[in-house]
């Protein structure tokens, strides 16, 4: 019988090994090893035990720092999911309109995400940006630096703006996926739009809908550089969500400990995240 | 080769020697006795090594619960992850 296995191919998998240990491994061990010591300077450091990771867990700042989080995230994803569908079902199917859409939805995405920061920051002003002065003239008090709610909002717009388009482009090739068989048979059934979405075109696109949920999910969850461009987290703390507050309390205030017990929190959860993403991607599939 | 950057300590030393020794113990079980996919009390089908990574995961939340929820020692919750870990390897 012919052998399908070789052990020996497990010396490739030594490169990555060696380059995973460096970007990831080491870095990991010294925030652990950061998270149980009060860190003062080189060489300077006390042990503290859980000290940091029970007064992390404290911390009221923290807890409204992960509620806004929470939050954003859920707005995020009520607004893009449905919409991006919602734009996949209006895009043409066939003819030149089909390029121009894709590339006019591609554009946002290609943008770097610091670039979008700014963008907003400037379309929102109400002084030089084409945005926040429109609101202005509409006779609407907007002022996106200084009002929470306002802040609030351009942040959801710009989210919107930048990735709904991801969505969008997952939806619309699921729906090119499905069989036009199904189309016909509705057709000779009598279903009318909304039937063939709610029975046909929804349960086709459950597949990469999960993904963009998913996607989503993870990528808001981490967002970190373009409310940092647009309010660096203010007003106030109304906008400052997990990331910032820890890149704040790491870089900013040179607090290694706490926010190495932080981010080891964070990072739980974000492992957390990514297995319940993994199960359910893999869920119905042969393993 | 200085490591003093990367503040060792015994605690996490071991730690994570610990871990290490876990997954070596894992790859020397897989290789006696390969795992088989099984389905029990989680609610998808796992590994043998599935089952450690959420008893590991699972453990850590624990820890975290305990330090946040209530003022006794970590050992208490050191104890009750490994019966946590044990259970969810034999009946997960």
């Amino acid at each position: 019988m012919k052998r399908t296995e070789n052990p020996r191919a497990w010396w490739l998998v030594l490169p990555v090994l060696a380059v995973v240990a460096f970007s990831a491994l080491i870095p990991l061990m010294t925030v652990v090893n950061y998270s149980v010591q009060d860190i003062f300077g080189p060489g300077q450091r006390v042990f503290v035990g859980a000290e940091w990771f029970r007064e992390i867990l404290h911390d009221e700042r923290l807890h409204s720092a992960f509620a806004r989080q929470l939050g954003f995230t859920a707005s995020v994803l009520s607004i893009e999911l449905p919409l991006g569908v919602a734009i996949a079902l209006a895009m043409p199917t066939r003819g030149a309109g089909v390029s121009a859409c894709l590339v006019i939805l591609a554009l946002p995405l290609l943008i770097p995400w610091n670039v979008v920061g700014t963008i907003w920051q400037i379309f929102g002003r109400a002084d030089i940006g084409l945005g926040g002065a429109f609101v202005h003239a509409l006779g609407i008090d907007y002022n996106y630096a200084q009002n929470p709610a306002d802040a609030w909002l351009t942040l959801l717009v710009m989210d919107v703006w930048h990735w709904t388009s991801l969505v969008a482009l997952l939806a619309y090739a699921g729906l090119r996926a499905i069989p036009e068989a199904y189309y016909q048979a509705a057709q000779i059934d009598g279903a009318g739009a909304f039937g063939v979405f709610h029975h046909i075109q929804l349960p086709r696109l459950r597949g990469v809908l999960t993904i963009a949920l998913l996607l989503r999910l993870m990528d808001s969850f981490v967002i970190y550089t373009e409310p940092f461009v647009l309010t660096g987290g203010g007003p106030g703390n109304a906008t400052t969500f997990l990331s910032q507050y820890l890149a704040r309390m790491a870089v900013g205030q040179f607090d290694l400990g706490p926010a190495a017990a932080f981010s080891l929190i964070y990072f739980l959860v974000i492992l957390a995240l990514c297995f319940v993403f993994f199960t359910v991607l893999t869920a119905g599939e042969e393993r | 080769m200085d490591l003093e950057w990367m503040a060792w300590t015994l605690p996490t030393a071991v730690f994570f020697l610990g871990i290490a020794a876990l997954l070596l113990g894992m790859t020397f079980w897989q290789h006696l006795s390969p795992t088989r996919l099984r389905r029990g009390l989680l609610p998808i089908p796992t590994t043998r090594g599935d089952r450690l990574f959420v008893g590991l995961l699972a453990s850590a939340f624990l820890h975290l619960a305990w330090l946040a929820l209530t003022p006794f020692s970590l050992w208490i919750a050191l104890g009750l992850s490994v019966l946590l870990l044990v259970s969810v390897l034999r009946l997960g």
